[in-house]
């Protein structure tokens, strides 16, 4: 059976890494020369010393596909371990947005009420404008963005989504 | 405490270390540090090669025949990306090189300096892994730890990029006491014991099994082929290889299929598409192999063990993976066999059907009286320097393909081919590197008229090191491999497929110091090759052979191991523009 026949799935995977030189372009890289989609990619250091980094990247495939992704990700040389969060089940995804409003009277008036119902904080404003600093998971952030494109959305700003998985355990 | 020295001092002694006895190179600005180092010791031998291409495929000549990694030392910038093909091509194929690769100087890296090239942004991807170097302090250990990456797990190419300024400088360096443990890089090499008892469980238990065999043994070491001999034994399956697993299984042996794929034999494809198990030993289902993959063995379980997890289940989907070193886990499926006390399964229809299949004769090849046909000088090439046990080489196209179905290999490391990345310009500098690793052995490229032509100037290193090589070029005047395809798909329209304005091979070879001769009738050849082997020093053929002769058994792209096409009365003009998009 060829394997393109199997639906697309939404994947999560946090990859810990050597943080050395060009290893974003190393992980990078892989997706582009075979063919896989990023739909998300975050990276930071995560250790005191900053020797190591995670980078969560949120990817689209059939099942085999991501398999074969881990795969790949799992045989460069710097990679530590690759999880599969969407695999293992309850996680936490979380995205921080920047989103820009302008507008006076009601529409400015509105945009703070909502951001009030969606805990988002000023962060900037102007007597025409804010900036609003909205955290949550991805869908959040896409509702709140499109509530804000009625008021005066100027521009978003977001991180890509970070990502652990539940319990007290290290995945 | 040792005291400090160079960069370029630690560079040469930790491969002294590490045991490294040849360099293949080319020096220029940017490692003229390492060749003062290399000029002032003893140990290790430089070939002088003549461009670094030729340099990157010795080294994988020489590592493809001797099981030890093969070294590189170019310089910066265009040293370097004229290795990038053999790069690819060690990636493609397995083969652990280390290339070293001059920088500019740390504070020029990003100015665009003179013979500046980024070179671990280029090779990122046609390397297992890659390196550039900033501490002098770090050199030593990167440099083992290069050694072991390339060698270890599925061996591969390594680049080292090794700035000016890196050289010059000093710091300590000692040689490691202990075996190096990566941190985050830990193949697995042992395989799981239950899952080898699976896999023996169902080796038993199949009526129509088959070993498909690939590179990898090769990779495991002699002793690995040695192991699936003896696997072969106690099963009686029958047994099969990809282009570069040629001599793992011993072509006189009576379990022999032949090739499979697109040019393998028409009882190997039978056998693999009727098998009702598939022992995947070292292989990767490369397309070449599987053909259409929706018809690709229908009706049987697979087994597949591979070192490298990302080639299970990649583009067939297998009953059973087992990650391991091939040789490791022939070793405990013998060990389980014998431990459960499994007889060889009664497979005589098996064995029937086979034979059925074999008698088609799908290597028969029409004869001719007037012309050399390609097939049968490399038949007489075999029969007549079988005794000696030569190493084969070859470029890429019909006369690799040939060799590959004409020439018997009965012990591993004895074929060197460019199979992967299909690299023409390959044959000749891995002759080299092959006869750099046994000066006394009998090392013979089979080539082609356009292939030969692709790092022909490293007939002159030959030279340089009198390398007795043998270049038997069988010359077609095609780009033959090309113009078949143009024959059978694009209705003989042959564009830009012809070998126009070759050079008059027997000329060229005594240009360079060499012995030239030439082979064009039928009659003359097996003194040809007879002259050939009593000529000291090397040798180039250039063998006229038939000039449309097509390499058959085919499997067009994307067709069926059953569409296999055995002669070329059986061929159509022109193919649908579906099939043209197919490699």
């Amino acid at each position: 059976m060829q394997m393109t026949e199997q639906a697309a799935e939404r994947h999560t995977l946090s990859i810990v890494v050597d943080n050395e030189a060009g290893i974003l372009a190393r992980i990078a890289g892989m997706f582009t020369a075979r063919g896989y989609n990023i739909s998300s990619l975050t990276v930071a250091d995560i250790t005191e010393d900053h020797a190591v980094s995670r980078i969560t990247i949120v990817t689209y495939g059939p099942p085999a596909v991501i398999d074969q992704i881990i795969a790949q990700l799992d045989r460069l040389i710097p990679v530590h371990r690759v999880t599969d969060l969407t695999d293992l089940g309850p996680h936490v995804e979380r995205e921080l947005a920047l989103v820009k409003v302008a507008g006076t009277g009601d529409h400015r008036i509105e945009a703070l009420r909502l951001a009030e119902v969606y805990r988002a904080r000023v962060v900037d404003s102007t007597i025409a404008s804010f900036v609003f600093e909205v955290t949550g998971n991805p869908e959040k952030i896409d509702k709140f963005c499109e509530l804000m494109r009625e008021v005066g959305l100027v521009e978003v700003a977001r991180t890509g989504i970070a990502a652990l998985s539940r319990g007290r355990e290290a995945a | 405490m040792t005291s400090e020295k160079s960069g370029a001092d630690i560079l040469v002694e930790a491969l002294t270390d590490l045991g490294v006895e040849v360099v293949f190179g080319y020096p220029g600005g940017a490692v003229l540090p390492i060749y003062d180092a290399i000029f002032k010791q003893g140990k290790i031998r430089h070939i002088l090669v003549r461009q670094e291409g030729g340099a990157a495929h010795a080294a994988e000549g020489y590592a493809r025949s001797t099981g030890k990694p093969g070294v590189v030392l170019v310089t910066s910038g265009p040293g370097a990306t004229n290795v990038v093909t053999g790069l690819a091509d060690a990636l493609m194929d397995s083969i652990p090189i280390v290339v070293i690769t001059g920088q500019v100087p740390t504070q020029l890296i990003g100015t665009d300096a003179f013979q500046e090239a980024d070179t671990v942004g280029i090779t990122r991807h046609c390397t297992k892994h890659n390196y550039l170097v900033q501490d002098p302090a770090r050199l030593g250990a990167i440099v083992h730890e290069a050694f072991h990456i390339a060698t270890s797990g599925r061996p591969g190419p390594v680049v080292i990029d090794l700035p000016k300024d890196v050289q010059i400088a000093s710091a300590r360096y000692e040689k490691p006491t202990a075996p190096l443990q990566h941190k985050t890089y830990r193949p697995q090499t042992k395989a799981d014991a239950a899952q080898i008892a699976e896999a023996v469980a169902m080796l038993a238990a199949a009526e129509r099994p088959i070993l498909y065999t690939g590179g990898g043994i090769i990779n495991a070491g002699p002793a690995a082929s040695e192991a699936l001999r003896e696997l072969q034994a106690l099963t009686g399956a029958p047994v099969t290889s990809t282009l570069m697993g040629l001599g793992a299984y011993p072509a006189t042996g009576d379990a022999w299929l032949g090739m499979l794929g697109m040019h393998g034999t028409y009882e190997a494809n039978m056998a693999m598409n009727q098998a009702d198990l598939i022992l995947c030993l070292g292989a990767r289902f490369d397309d070449r192999v599987t053909g259409r993959l929706d018809a690709f063995s229908p009706l049987s379980k697979k087994v597949h063990v591979d070192i490298d997890r990302s080639s299970i289940n990649k583009n067939v989907r297998v009953d059973l993976g087992i990650v391991a070193d091939v040789g490791s886990a022939i070793t405990d499926m013998i060990t389980a066999w014998k431990a459960c006390g499994h007889r060889a399964a009664d497979t005589a229809e098996w064995q029937s059907r086979i034979a059925g299949w074999r008698a088609r004769k799908s290597l028969s090849f029409p004869a001719s009286d007037h012309e050399i046909m390609p097939q049968q000088a490399v038949k007489r090439l075999y029969e007549l320097t079988r005794h000696l046990d030569p190493v084969i080489t070859t470029e890429v196209g019909q006369h690799q393909m040939w060799a590959a179905q004409h020439f018997g290999f009965d012990a591993p490391n004895r074929w060197l081919t460019s199979g992967g990345l299909g690299t023409m310009g390959y044959g000749l500098p891995a002759s080299i590197g092959a006869q750099v690793a046994y000066p006394g052995r009998l090392v013979i490229g089979i080539s082609g008229d356009a292939s030969v032509m692709m790092n022909i100037q490293e007939m002159s290193t030959a030279t340089q090191y009198r390398l007795p090589i043998k270049i038997f070029i069988l010359n077609n005047q095609y780009m033959g491999m090309v113009r078949q395809w143009q024959e059978l798909i694009y209705a003989s329209r042959y564009s830009e497929s012809y070998s126009e304005a070759l050079p008059d091979f027997v000329k060229l070879a005594e240009a360079y110091g060499w012995t030239g001769m030439r082979i064009e009738q039928p009659g003359d050849l097996d003194d040809g090759i007879a002259a050939m082997l009593a000529a000291e020093g090397p040798v180039m053929v250039d063998c006229r052979v038939a000039q449309l002769a097509n390499c058959f058994p085919m499997i067009p792209s994307g067709a069926a191991h059953t569409e296999m096409i055995l002669h070329a009365e059986e061929v159509i003009g022109e193919a649908s523009d579906e099939a043209k998009a197919l490699v």
